[in-house]
């Protein structure tokens, strides 16, 4: 092969490497990220758990085929993004759920609101939550079932969520200590039972620098600080801990695609989520608000881009006289 | 004056650097070189030999009159056979001057040591030693070293970042040829009258950190040269990241470090310089890196300027695999070249050969918006605002997002998850805004 003329070469334009870390990697962080929730969940509600997450995941995995399939597009299933998907919307159904509905629930977050508005990277809102949302408000009685879980030490087949008492009776009804709120000795849905592993796993993505501390963070502040006006340190704890506050936090609102992108929006994101949930949860006939506020938020995520960005980018003022008439 | 600045955003790529710790060989005389009249920034050369010729080593064989340019040596003895063109990088049609060698490589009898009195000699020397700048952008030095406004220019970085993946020439020739660069440092701030010196070199190359500053000890001027060590992040040599990194102060598009009181030259550069007022040899040779998976030795080489990238690889074992990419600089910077019959020119650094999968970038995905372009631009533009601007030809939005501060470094395009070329997109993005201002007269 030596001193033989090459004259069909390869040409593409700089750079000529790229990063080892891809959308599939990025998603298999995630995933990794919310094992030890997972195994909370299967701990704290038994084999149900497991077969629901496996049950979603290959629902979702199954609606992006096709609809890739049926749509004439590039196969997007070995990138996870369904997978993870699966798993967050699994995290927030209650282990009893049949699973027909929460097929139905996966059909709503892959074909409706992912594929249709154009596959990863252009829905409008999180895929999971919305799913979440929507099963919620046409299966309530199911969707409100929740199994007990095995570390509260209770023997009834199911009870209510520390929030559901709340809602119902205030903060006197409350059975569940903060200690098990932190563990997980709640009931629930699946993943978002144990504060403290949605805590590792969050801390894993920001240290491996998958997402950024900014979203989770002034989420988090903005609720304890809430918590703290509405009922001292133990309030605070309590609203940190339970219900979905962390799962949502650190793995749905941090979502990327429905997420503002520079740090000054994140902020604004993670502070609005954290408000809309506070207020859904003291002042709305709803116990819980962490999937409404996420919601509200990705739809805002646009405009609190093109906000930031012009923030950012201010242009010197001549050049805003001169162009006037061309900005929209 | 010391004070601590703010890094600029980088990346951190792998820095396959195989090759530091090859000595550098010499090449022996390939039987034809092909020597390009279009080796710097500017006008063109003149071939100003004709078929048949005979000539030497060093002797001048193109040049222009046009401001922007730099002289033409030959880098072998030999008989000119053919005066043609070829096909350049950039798509534009470039005069050679092919020259079949003799082998015997006897120096043009011109050749002697300049001599320097003054400032004006010495960036007269400069032009006729056919310097231009060897760190990629191949500027005319004596251009750069005769700025307007020399009497405000009193400090000069010497750039030895080398924060190319796979290169190791730079690295090599610290190690190997440490007293020119101290002489053409000397001799630069000599006739420029600078007062300070610092060298910028990254983390990773510590044998040429010492190496060098003992080798300022010795020339007792360590007062006034100070090796600066540099994270070894891309892209640390990028000029405008240098100059913040080491004086920390901001170096905007369009503006050049003179206005800031500071001269940049790349390590090699101030070598050759060097090494030129010493010998009065010209610029006919260059070290170059040869690396990548298709090549059976990588290693530094020395080659005289116009060997056709085959013989080059000749010279290091051949081809291991079938080459499907060959890049003239770095993977991050370097340009992709179609045929491996292309020659080298004084700015190559190294010459990259992958086969296989190493050749292809994989393809392109959804964006899904993470944001990691952002964090990897050392300017803090938005590369996926920008591609989506470029997408739409939205003019106003490139200009206020000001695309024309990027400078194609590449390291959003190596850190996107979804693989686009959003770098490229900007380079786009750069030229419809040219043609926007130019079609509104």
């Amino acid at each position: 092969m030596d001193n033989r003329y090459h004259g069909n070469l390869e040409v593409s334009s700089a750079p000529h490497l790229v990063s080892p870390v891809n959308t599939a990697k990025i998603m298999g962080m995630v995933l990794i990220a919310l094992a030890p929730a997972f195994g909370v969940g299967i701990y704290q509600f038994g084999y149900r758990a497991a077969m629901l997450t496996l049950v979603c995941v290959a629902a979702c995995v199954l609606f992006e085929y096709l609809m890739n399939k049926i749509m004439k597009k590039e196969q997007t299933v070995r990138d996870l993004s369904a997978v993870v998907t699966g798993v967050l919307l699994a995290f927030n159904l209650p282990s009893g759920l049949p699973y027909w509905i929460a097929i139905v629930g996966c059909f709503a977050a892959i074909v409706v609101i992912k594929q249709l508005f154009g596959g990863i990277g252009q829905n409008l809102v999180n895929p999971a939550v919305t799913a979440r949302i929507f099963l919620f408000m046409s299966f309530a009685t199911e969707m409100t079932t929740w199994p007990t879980a095995r570390g509260t030490g209770f023997d009834t087949v199911t009870s209510a969520t520390p929030l559901g008492q709340l809602s119902l009776g205030g903060a006197d009804s409350v059975s569940a200590s903060n200690l098990d709120l932190f563990l997980g000795n709640v009931g629930g849905c699946i993943g978002e039972v144990s504060a403290c592993a949605l805590l590792i796993g969050g801390i894993f993505l920001i240290f491996t620098r998958i997402i950024s501390i900014h979203i989770p963070l002034s989420f988090l502040a903005t609720v304890f600080v809430c918590g703290f006006i509405w009922g001292g340190f133990d309030g605070a704890v309590f609203h940190l801990c339970a219900g979905g506050v962390m799962l949502g936090a650190f793995f749905c609102a941090t979502d990327y695609v429905t997420s503002p992108m520079l740090p000054l929006g994140k902020v604004i994101f993670g502070i609005g989520c954290g408000l809309f949930t506070i207020l859904i949860r003291l002042f709305a006939s709803y116990p819980e608000g962490v999937s409404f506020a996420i919601l509200l938020m990705n739809i805002l995520t646009p405009y609190i881009d093109r906000i930031t960005e012009k923030i950012m980018f201010r242009v010197p003022k001549k050049a805003v006289e001169g162009d006037a008439g061309n900005e929209k | 004056m010391e004070k601590k600045v703010r890094s600029l955003n980088s990346i951190k790529v792998s820095h396959e650097k195989k090759t530091a710790s090859c000595i550098t060989e010499k090449m022996s005389v390939p039987e034809t070189v092909c020597i390009s009249m279009a080796q710097h920034i500017g006008a063109p050369c003149k071939p100003l030999v004709a078929k048949g010729d005979s000539v030497k080593v060093g002797q001048i064989i193109g040049d222009t009159d046009a401001f922007v340019s730099a002289p033409i040596h030959s880098s072998v003895s030999g008989t000119v056979k053919e005066i043609s063109s070829i096909r350049s990088i950039t798509g534009g049609e470039d005069q050679v001057i092919i020259i079949e060698t003799d082998g015997r490589q006897d120096l043009w009898q011109r050749i002697k040591p300049p001599v320097i009195n003054d400032q004006k000699d010495f960036v007269k020397a400069i032009r006729a030693s056919g310097l231009v700048g060897l760190g990629g952008a191949s500027f005319p030095t004596h251009i750069k070293f005769n700025p307007k406004n020399l009497d405000q220019v009193d400090t000069l970085i010497v750039n030895g970042a080398e924060c190319e993946p796979f290169i190791t020439s730079d690295h090599r020739l610290m190690l190997e040829d440490t007293e020119y660069i101290i002489k053409g440092i000397l001799a630069t701030m000599k006739n420029l009258d600078l007062k300070r010196v610092y060298i910028g070199v990254e983390e990773n190359k510590p044998d040429a950190i010492s190496k060098l500053k003992e080798a300022i000890g010795n020339s007792g001027h360590s007062q006034d040269i100070e090796v600066k060590v540099l994270n070894s992040r891309y892209p640390q040599g990028a000029e405008r990241v240098m100059v913040y990194e080491i004086t920390g102060k901001p170096l905007n598009a369009g503006v050049l470090p003179a206005d800031l009181g500071i001269l940049l030259s790349n390590i090699t550069t101030i070598a050759f310089i060097g090494q030129y007022l010493e010998t009065g040899r010209p610029l006919t040779a260059k070290r170059i890196t040869v690396d990548g998976n298709a090549v059976a030795e990588p290693k530094n080489i020395i080659v005289p300027i116009g060997t056709r990238i085959f013989d080059v690889v000749k010279a290091c074992g051949g081809y291991k695999a079938e080459p499907r990419k060959i890049l003239m600089g770095g993977p991050m910077m370097g340009r992709a070249v179609y045929s491996d019959a292309f020659p080298i020119v004084k700015n190559n650094n190294a010459i990259l050969i992958f086969d296989g999968p190493q050749a292809l970038i994989p393809e392109e995905t959804g964006c899904i918006k993470c944001g990691m372009c952002i964090k990897a631009c050392p300017f803090g533009l938005l590369p996926v605002s920008l591609a989506e601007a470029y997408e739409r030809k939205d003019i106003e939005r490139l200009k206020r997002l000001q695309v024309t501060e990027c400078m194609e470094c590449g390291s959003c395009s190596y850190i996107c998850p979804a693989r686009r070329p959003l770098s490229f997109m900007h380079k786009m993005a750069k030229g419809l805004l040219k043609e926007v201002a130019s079609n509104n007269g």
